[in-house]
């Protein structure tokens, strides 16, 4: 709650809208005690004197009363009708939408039909048919604008049900034995209740706007009672001689729906889970760069090197070293394997290497990312928007993810090659065609043609990896580009890839924690840990002789095919969160052969040079 | 007794057909066979593994036999007595389900003390002091501290979190017990605690899984037996320990032969531009055969039926491979 208020008041125009309607509460809750005089006293002899007259702070109104007094009476009135009509519409419209979203099928279809032609009337036609039909007073009005505003609710509510509904948790608590109504009260309600709450904060103020307008046209409070509306309809005879009779309500109402919308909006902003890590703003095009040491110059090894790299994430007063001090080079038509847990930063790693890390949070601290000799870190960002998908390319894990739902694939894979050179559309179009043939897509003309969510996960991979070969790039970074798929979609995906590299001498850095896969295509692989690299080298090496005991237990982890029922390896405890690292090896809580030297402080990747491990006691010297 | 009523689950022609919305002028179409009549038996104790790519149909099948789903027709029974799909209590005390993603199948606004006690309450009408007896006892036979128990979901990391949702199936005490992918969504390290302490649980309680994975040797490495599923049929069940190493269906040779292994040349197994068959418009006879080199006249013609192919082994097959 604290760290709510403080989000909350760190948008300083919620703070204002929150002072400022503070003030007018604290004024209306306490009218009976203020020494105000009788608000519904005429006094005809005093009409329409002016502000800042004996007795009348505001003046009066056509019939002497005090528009003080009014004024706050009024407040008081307008008030309460416009958030009794809220909390009567969010109630209704909440409890109508959450029931047809967790029904579903046809009951859904049929509540949500007839919120449909509820909305289809003018809000004001249908405000006053209802009090047409109920007849004029304050309770009406209020009636007629909490059931203009219930669709609102019944619709935004449904949806974000539609979406709990199908989750597992409510299917786990059928399981326990809920029924409906328990399922909905227990477990779908305290979910979608910030979603309601934001709902009454954004429409509360417009609420009251409407119970005014109904007022003003007479439809709401009866003379003598005052309320804002009413006030600002009165008044509006004598417009041009005595303005303040208008100025005042007029002024009153704009300040309260001014203070409600700034704090709602507040209130949205600090509820909504996407902006509660306090990343207010849009991500950077690159990852912000802010080298503490002197950037590394040593002469570059491959095509693609990695020196010293360390890329950081500053959420508030925490440092997550998510990368840290990671060395690794690629050459022309080799495949490097980089094999972790996750958040060990083999994907921070991949991501870091022209810019992708999104900025806030993340942060370049050091080191240097060498393509062809030239650092990719210091560049302007059009050469690097040039080398991205140009000589450096990326294949996803999820190709429903990072492929435009709404266009076809022929007209996505056109636009990744016209971004990069000047060719007709015919051509592009020629291209993709190409591309999908050295893909093996069967049927590649119809295929172009087709959406996304049209195609089988194997075929969607296989787009994404023509689209990563758009522009013959020279580097295929791919982040466990197989995960998502079947076994036997994997093995075909895996060959085509090990085929692509020997035909055109692709450097690809491919990013799994699958020890078989590593085996199948890589030549050489650097395991991770906590956002290093415990261990380098030739993959057949390392498989067969691990040095880092972390290797050595996490392949002993990996079942494999043909051993039969059996009891399987486990590493005991968990992996160490990377703000809050350990000095030395930060495997070694997990370690059976750590000692005290192992805690005692930083240690070196070290070896042959061919085959290197970050330990002091390891299985085999390498 | 006799040997039917022996059995701790028994499927018998359980089918899913999916409705499909017609068109526009609303032309009826067949709907879509999720599931295709599939009988089996679980014998009480054993753990059935159940494997399959996508779309084969096992969560289907798994969320029918705990009764989150009507079945279009066949018939369960649990212990030698049959289950219908009017009471959901009635599954809950008897079959329980662990969900592949932990941390979504608990309640995020939720403490871990007030998802256990749902099915204590639920299912078992237990009072306060028995409920908090019988979840220390359950939080102690799956290594949890009892201070996790204020805590809220997204505080823990995904193999804790896998254990909380062991133990909300736990203490509903059923006898048979679902795992749907339950370790697919854990890091390799974390995944084999999880493996053992379910096998822990199995030999203490004396339960009867069902297994389902896509991962080969995780199945091959808890099971008894392994049913093979695809396109919504048993193409194969038999022994875990000799059903892929000497596969009767071609499927479940591909199956074994895609998943990658240390040591043995990359090669994809199959032609490159197979694809599954269309759930719209299923083809005739065997549905593997479109990617099936064995495939023959016979197999485009007659869907096969499961058949007997030694002492425990059973394969839907014109042409079975040899040993």
């Amino acid at each position: 709650m604290t760290a709510f208020l403080r989000l909350l008041f760190r948008n300083r125009l919620a703070a204002l809208g929150a002072a400022v309607l503070a003030l007018i509460l604290a004024l209306v809750i306490l009218a009976p005690l203020l020494p105000l005089p009788d608000p519904d006293a005429t006094a005809t002899a005093e009409r329409f004197a002016r502000p800042f007259s004996p007795g009348h702070l505001l003046g009066t109104d056509h019939l002497g009363r005090d528009l003080l007094a009014r004024l706050v009476h009024g407040t008081r009135m307008s008030l309460a009708i416009g958030l009794a009509a809220a909390l009567a519409a969010a109630v209704l419209g909440s409890a109508i939408g959450i029931v047809a979203g967790y029904a579903g099928g046809r009951t859904d279809n049929i509540i949500m039909r007839a919120i449909d032609m509820l909305m289809a009337f003018p809000y004001i036609l249908l405000a006053l048919a209802i009090v047409a039909a109920l007849g004029p007073g304050l309770l009406n009005a209020l009636i007629a604008v909490a059931a203009v505003n219930i669709p609102f609710f019944a619709r935004n509510i449904r949806g974000i049900t539609v979406g709990l509904a199908g989750r597992e948790f409510i299917d786990a608590a059928r399981l326990a034995g809920m029924g409906h109504g328990r399922i909905i009260l227990s477990e779908l309600l305290p979910n979608v209740l910030p979603v309601i709450v934001i709902g009454v904060s954004t429409t509360v103020g417009w609420m009251i706007l409407e119970t005014a307008g109904l007022s003003f046209l007479g439809l709401g409070s009866q003379p003598p009672q005052a309320d804002l509306g009413s006030m600002l309809g009165e008044a509006r005879a004598a417009l041009i001689t005595a303005p303040h009779t208008s100025v005042v309500p007029g002024l009153m109402i704009f300040l309260i729906v001014m203070s409600i919308n700034l704090l709602g909006d507040g209130v949205r902003d600090a509820l909504d889970p996407r902006l509660k890590s306090g990343a207010l703003s849009r991500p950077r095009a690159t990852t912000r760069v802010d080298r503490k040491g002197p950037v590394p110059d040593a002469p570059a090894k491959g095509l693609l090197d990695l020196q010293s790299l360390e890329t950081q994430f500053h959420v508030g007063p925490r440092v997550y070293r998510a990368v840290n001090q990671v060395s690794l080079h690629v050459g022309r038509g080799e495949c490097l394997g980089i094999i972790g847990e996750s958040g060990s930063g083999k994907s921070v790693t991949a991501l870091s290497v022209t810019g992708l890390v999104a900025s806030p949070p993340g942060v370049v601290t050091g080191g240097a990312v060498r393509y062809e000799g030239e650092d990719l870190l210091g560049m302007p960002y059009g050469r690097l928007r040039a080398i991205r998908g140009e000589k450096i390319a990326y294949i996803f894990q999820d190709p429903l993810a990072t492929l435009h739902p709404l266009y076809r694939i022929g007209a996505q894979m056109a636009e990744a090659i016209q971004v990069h050179h000047r060719v007709g559309a015919k051509e592009a179009e020629g291209r993709a065609l190409e591309l999908l043939r050295a893909v093996r897509i069967p049927n590649p003309e119809s295929r172009l043609r087709n959406y996304p969510h049209e195609m089988s996960g194997g075929m969607r991979q296989r787009v994404g990896i023509a689209m990563a070969l758009a522009n013959d790039p020279e580097v295929l970074i791919a982040d466990e580009p197989t995960t998502a798929l079947d076994v036997t979609v994997q093995a075909q995906i895996l060959a085509l890839l090990d085929e692509l590299r020997r035909e055109r001498g692709l450097a690809i850095v491919f990013i799994t924690h699958d020890f078989g896969v590593v085996a199948q295509l890589c030549d050489r692989v650097a395991v991770m840990y906590a956002g290093r690299i415990v261990e380098q080298g030739p993959t057949a090496e390392i498989l067969a002789r691990p040095a880092h005991p972390y290797t050595a237990r996490l392949i002993a982890c990996v079942p494999e095919l043909g051993g039969g029922k059996r009891e399987l390896a486990a590493i005991p405890g968990l992996p160490p969160v990377v703000d809050k690292l350990p000095p030395g090896c930060a495997f070694a809580p997990r370690c059976d052969r750590a000692r005290p030297d192992c805690r005692a402080g930083e240690i070196a990747l070290a070896g042959s040079g061919r085959h290197d491990v970050r330990c002091l006691h390891p299985e085999v010297t390498p | 007794m006799t040997a039917q009523t022996m059995t701790a689950l028994t499927v018998t022609g359980l089918s899913k057909t999916f409705p499909v919305s017609g068109g526009l002028l609303g032309r009826a179409r067949p709907g879509v066979r999720a599931v295709r009549p599939v009988s089996f038996a679980v014998e009480p104790g054993e753990t059935l593994g159940i494997v399959g790519e996508s779309g084969c149909g096992k969560s289907t099948l798994a969320r029918m036999l705990v009764g989150l789903l009507p079945p279009s027709g066949g018939s369960i029974e649990i212990a030698g007595k049959a289950l219908d799909t009017a009471d959901p209590a009635a599954f809950g005390r008897r079959i329980q389900y662990v969900f592949q993603d932990p941390i979504s199948s608990l309640n995020p606004r939720k403490t871990i003390r007030q998802i256990m006690e749902a099915p204590l309450k639920l299912l078992h009408g237990m009072d306060r002091a028995a409920r908090a007896a019988r979840i220390a006892e359950i939080f102690a036979s799956v290594n949890l501290r009892e201070e996790f128990l204020d805590r809220y979901p997204h505080e823990f990391s995904g193999g804790q979190a896998q254990r909380i949702g062991i133990a909300r199936a736990l203490a509903a005490a059923p006898g048979i017990i679902i795992l749907d992918e339950p370790v697919s969504a854990l890091d390799v390290s974390v995944q084999a605690q999880v493996l053992n302490l379910l096998a822990g649980l199995k030999r203490d309680f004396g339960l009867t899984y069902l297994f389902i994975s896509h991962d080969l040797a995780v199945v091959e490495a808890v099971s008894d037996r392994v049913m093979v599923l695809y396109f919504g049929a048993v193409v194969e069940i038999g022994r875990a320990a000799e059903i892929f190493t000497s596969p009767k269906h071609p499927y479940t040779r591909l199956l074994a032969e895609s998943a990658p292994v240390v040591g043995r040349a990359l090669a994809a197994p199959e032609q490159k531009d197979s694809e599954l068959p269309d759930p719209l418009d299923p083809p005739r006879g065997c549905a593997f055969a479109g990617r099936c080199i064995r495939a023959s006249a016979v197999c485009r013609e007659t869907d096969p039926p499961l058949e007997k192919m030694g002492d425990t082994r059973f394969a839907a097959c014109h042409h079975p491979l040899e040993d």
